[in-house]
């Protein structure tokens, strides 16, 4: 399996997430530029965090016009796991790939430090390798990861079961406590924690490995034990 | 040409963090009759004329980049500009 992290500019966490996935979690992965028009040799699509395009107007605006998004659209509809973290999830709400939006955070500080997430499901292609209810600490680090979605919305989340991951001790107001949401499909998911920040003992955490681990067994059984 | 002048602002439903601690800087400055404060943003766009529906690109542009309609709302002005 061979994935994809995707660099704009003012990305700052595609080094750990390289890392992460090279390093940590034994797997192929290559940098991808956002001007790239192509992502049909990747199987996971990893957008991280940062800054992209200074933040300006609106987290994750800008980017959402850059020619990799057209592709990761395109892999995403394709059923291709495509995870977004911080950043990355801000971009994933402004394409519209996932529901909702983030506001400033309640405090309106910038939050960095660890948080205790809940697993909600484990039925998702990233997190079969954790138990439901399990708590897992991952550290976050945003100024903007204040979810909000309309009731309408939240009901449907809740319905379909794609909120995955919840806050213990919500920092920074968002509805329901929701960390990370999936699409209704379950390929697509968002979190504001970063599970790459959390792969080694000398990270403080290696609880966010198993998402990565989820990721490469369910491609796995879904590719190779089919053929 | 024209010039269009955006306004965005959060929408009402949704609270606005920055704005209630602006308004509570205010209260301490002794301004008690300020009720509500929204913070929002301001942009000029300057288009040139042609053969197309302004209301309608303007709508465009605004819901699909210049605001978030999940937590935004926006309004518009037009005015028209002579080309300097």
């Amino acid at each position: 399996m061979k994935f994809a992290v995707i660099v704009f500019p003012g990305s700052n966490c595609d080094t750990d997430m390289y890392h992460a996935v090279k390093d940590e979690l034994g797997a192929e992965v290559e940098y991808v530029w956002h001007d790239a028009t192509n992502l049909n040799q990747y199987d996971g699509i990893l957008l991280p965090g940062g800054f992209s395009y200074g933040d300006y107007l609106r987290s994750g605006a800008i980017a959402q016009f850059s020619n990799v998004m057209t592709e990761v659209v395109k892999a995403a509809r394709e059923g291709k796991p495509v995870l977004g973290v911080c950043n990355g999830f801000q971009i994933l709400l402004e394409t519209g790939l996932l529901p909702g939006a983030m506001r400033r955070n309640e405090s309106l500080k910038f939050i960095c430090q660890p948080e205790e997430l809940v697993v909600e499901n484990t039925s998702t292609i990233f997190t079969t390798q954790y138990e439901k209810g399990e708590v897992i600490s991952v550290p976050v680090a945003h100024g903007e990861g204040n979810y909000y979605c309309d009731e309408e919305t939240l009901e449907q989340l809740k319905a379909n079961n794609q909120i995955v991951f919840t806050y213990r001790n919500n920092p920074n107001g968002s509805v329901e406590n929701i960390a990370g949401i999936t699409n209704e499909e379950g390929n697509v998911l968002g979190m504001m924690p970063h599970p790459e920040r959390a792969v080694d003992e000398l990270l403080g955490s290696k609880d966010g490995l198993k998402l990565f681990q989820s990721i490469v067994k369910s491609w796995r059984e879904r590719y190779v034990a089919a053929t | 040409m024209y010039k269009v002048k955006v306004y965005v602002t959060l929408r009402e439903s949704v609270l606005d963090p920055q704005g209630k601690a602006v308004m509570s800087s205010l209260h301490k400055m002794g301004q008690s009759e300020v009720e509500d404060v929204r913070i929002g943003k301001y942009l000029e766009l300057t288009l040139q004329k042609g053969d197309y529906d302004l209301d309608e690109k303007i709508v465009s542009m605004c819901s699909k980049l210049l605001s978030n309609p999940v937590i935004e709302d926006y309004r518009y002005e037009v005015e028209e500009v002579v080309a300097q």
